[in-house]
């Protein structure tokens, strides 16, 4: 009998999963509220704020998208996940996009069957130790206990980078962030690893966040992005196009302040028109209203903006723009041309 | 004279799979199991159109894969590149590690608690109800997290053992009792001929010393019995123990690798991680409540007119208890018994919860996850939990027969 309890739970599953594989534009419109993954509690990237609100980097995507397709930054409905349940949770239907902090990876862009819809951070591996601890670089971590949060691409870089420096060291694989903030602040482990953006927000919630230092390797490539399941090719050009849109915004100096002026009427930049849907039929090919990048761009204002006001500098997480600056700024990012 | 008529011959028809109550039954259970039989072959059936349609077939290849990650607690050889299946087997044994272990002691505790809380002693036996009712109502993964946190809060850590004055030291000079693990010393052979010949040498003493024991508590019975004295044995036994121990320690060069603080962390010596020792921990003292109910049951099942009758002829109570009432308390204990035992494997997966690598960890946490077949991995999970059990079930009930009441 519980086998056949069990076949019966994961055949729902997958019919769930079929069923949501099409139209998830249409069951979003439908639901009027759009499911959105995020991490259990990151400052800065993704956590309720006092008011229990949602306020972060990656809680900004999803706003974005909400507001593009449903006219209202608040019709979002968070789901919190942790590192091992986000995928399941995606695939099953239960959220419609993910945007946790989630790695770029060839196997779970193929094998696991999920659409990468661009890069909204680009971010490495760091590590943090106390600064009592005296080390000044990750080559000096022989012998250390290390805590990783397990479920994510740091602990097979981490086995990676000990492997080549020819150093030992000790996982304490721990399922949440807060845990393993507890644990390192308990001294239980030497070290803590995750992604540097991770750390710093980690770090700034720390009572004397001067008492620990970021060492300087950064030892891989991580970059983070919202991400679709496989399928639904229209509802992933949607989550792409909102994310070039806030990025575009920037590069072509499109704010909150000079949104609502550069919207009421064309102006003289075409692309900057095409983008607002004050020239051409972008929105419609989208399926969604003309207006609908004012919006996304209403929300939070463009990529620099959200950047800015979530994990920038001014913000404790104080995250400079590094990789993370407009190409023309020399940094990575770079949308394609809205035409 | 009479005349018999045979009863008219009864040939079956097939109304009578309905109407004849003889055939009715049947009939019901075949449709029942036709039924039960064709609904999972649809839904498994189900499960596998729709897994294709996704474009995600069943397959094990990637048990033959490269983990790539590493395991903190490693009873045989493993790196981060062993494949899935060794980092599954390293979870396995950590799983049977924790689980022996918590079943040894929970059942140390239980039976102490559940003897003692039929203590005459008022103080005794409340303390002992407190602590049934206290540790048995509240989940054990909230004792894990309890035990884990005031754990890593309270023992010092590796770093506060440094320094001219240091806020920590070594117990005795030799353990180090540290908020990731205990640190103790490991004995070792200077003259030894390696580690598995050694270990057979050990036992072959040790069991040559318990035959030799036995044949002298023979004759100490044979002489009681024929002359009513039992001679002193206590010290000869002892000598038999312990003295070709001693000599083969001796002749081996037995010496023991003290933990010494090195770098980040205390090298050398045996470690007991935390999170085993807050696991075995939580388990055996949460289970050992349950067993100790168990224990108290069977005390009260046996007639009040067995502990008289003890008493009458003379023993002692802390004899009347061991040889008289406990012997025939187990028919009652060792059912329950069994299942508390399976209770402690199944709550074993609760080990992530304070980063303990078994079975639910490795295999199906992060193989689960770089890997992303979680169905394979679930399966793998539920055959292995459903064996260990069985195995578990299958072994306990051999003893309970051993034990049962016989009757000739």
């Amino acid at each position: 009998m519980k086998k056949s309890v069990f076949f019966g739970a994961a055949t729902v599953a997958a019919l769930a999963a079929g069923a949501a594989a099409a139209g998830t534009l249409d069951d979003v419109k439908a639901r009027g509220k759009l499911n959105c993954g995020v991490t259990t509690g990151l400052v800065g990237f993704a956590a309720p704020d006092a008011n229990g609100e949602w306020k972060g980097f990656d809680v900004a995507v999803c706003r974005a998208v909400a507001a593009a397709v449903l006219d209202d930054p608040n019709a979002v409905e968070f789901v919190p996940t942790t590192g091992k349940t986000r995928f399941t949770a995606l695939a099953s239907g239960e959220i419609d996009m993910l945007a946790r902090n989630t790695t770029w990876t060839f196997s779970r862009d193929v094998d696991l069957k999920f659409e990468f819809t661009g890069i909204n951070y680009y971010d490495g591996q760091g590590f943090m130790v106390p600064k009592d601890l005296g080390v000044s670089s990750a080559k000096e971590l022989d012998g250390a206990t290390v805590c990783i949060q397990t479920g994510t691409t740091t602990e097979l870089n981490l086995a990676d980078f000990f492997r080549a420096n020819n150093i030992s060291y000790e996982p304490v694989p721990i399922e949440t962030n807060a845990e393993a903030q507890q644990q390192y602040l308990a001294g239980a482990c030497d070290v803590y690893t995750t992604d540097a953006s991770g750390l710093a927000a980690t770090r700034a919630t720390f009572e004397d966040p001067s008492a620990h230092v970021v060492l300087p390797e950064i030892v891989s490539k991580e970059p983070l992005g919202p991400l679709v399941r496989h399928g639904d090719n229209e509802w992933g050009d949607l989550v792409r196009w909102t994310l070039n849109a806030l990025i575009t915004a920037e590069e072509l100096g499109v704010t909150s302040a000079n949104l609502a002026e550069m919207a009421a009427s064309a102006g003289g930049n075409p692309e900057i028109n095409r983008l607002l849907g004050t020239e051409g039929n972008l929105g419609e090919m989208l399926g969604l209203p003309a207006d609908w990048a004012v919006k996304a761009l209403a929300v939070g204002g463009n990529y620099g903006e959200i950047f800015e006001a979530n994990i920038g500098e001014a913000t404790p997480i104080g995250l400079a723009r590094g990789l993370n600056a407009q190409w023309t700024d020399g940094g990575l990012l770079y949308s394609p041309p809205f035409r | 004279m009479t005349t018999m008529t045979d009863p008219p011959k009864e040939s079956f028809q097939l109304s009578m799979l309905l109407n004849d109550t003889r055939y009715r039954s049947l009939t019901f259970q075949a449709i029942a199991a036709i039924l039960l039989a064709l609904s999972i072959w649809y839904l498994g059936n189900n499960l596998i159109q729709n897994l294709r349609a996704a474009g995600l077939n069943i397959s094990y290849e990637f048990l033959g894969n490269p983990s790539g990650y590493d395991i903190n607690q490693t009873l045989v050889e493993y790196d981060s590149q062993s494949t899935h299946a060794r980092a599954a087997l390293v979870g396995i044994l950590n799983t049977l590690l924790v689980a022996f272990l918590a079943c040894v002691t929970a059942t140390v505790f239980g039976v102490i608690a559940g003897v003692l809380r039929l203590s005459k002693n008022w103080l005794v036996a409340k303390l002992m109800a407190v602590y049934v009712e206290i540790f048995r109502n509240i989940p054990v993964l909230i004792w894990i997290v309890i035990i884990f946190t005031i754990m890593i809060a309270v023992l010092p850590g590796p770093r506060e053992f440094r320094g001219a004055d240091p806020d920590a030291s070594m117990f005795l000079g030799v353990a180090a009792f540290t908020n990731r693990g205990v640190y103790i010393p490991q004995p070792y052979f200077i003259r030894g001929f390696g580690g598995v010949a050694d270990l057979l040498l050990v036992i072959a003493f040790l069991a040559g010393s318990f035959f030799a024991v036995r044949a002298v508590n023979a004759r100490a019975t044979r002489i009681q019995e024929a002359t009513g004295e039992r001679p002193q044995t206590l010290w000869t036994n002892l000598a038999i123990w312990f003295g070709p121990l001693i000599v083969l320690f001796l002749a081996l060069g037995l010496t023991f690798d003290v933990p010494a603080l090195k770098g980040f962390n205390f090298a050398g010596g045996i470690k007991i991680g935390g999170p085993l020792i807050a696991l075995w921990f939580a388990l055996s003292i949460y289970t050992g409540a349950f067993i100790a109910e168990n224990v108290r049951a069977g005390i009260q099942a046996v007639s009040k007119g067995q502990t008289e009758a003890a008493s009458a002829l003379g023993l002692r109570p802390g004899r009347v208890m061991n040889l008289v009432v406990l012997p025939q308390a187990l028919r009652v204990i060792i059912p329950p018994l069994i299942s508390q035992y399976l209770n402690i494997t199944k709550n074993s997966s609760l080990a992530i919860a304070v980063g303990y690598a078994d079975i639910t960890a490795t295999l199906g946490g992060i193989t689960l996850n770089q890997t992303g077949r979680a169905i394979e991995c679930i399966l793998l999970l539920m055959l292995f939990y459903l064996t260990a059990s069985l195995l578990i079930s299958a072994f306990m009930n051999v003893y309970n027969a051993s034990i049962k009441l016989k009757e000739r």
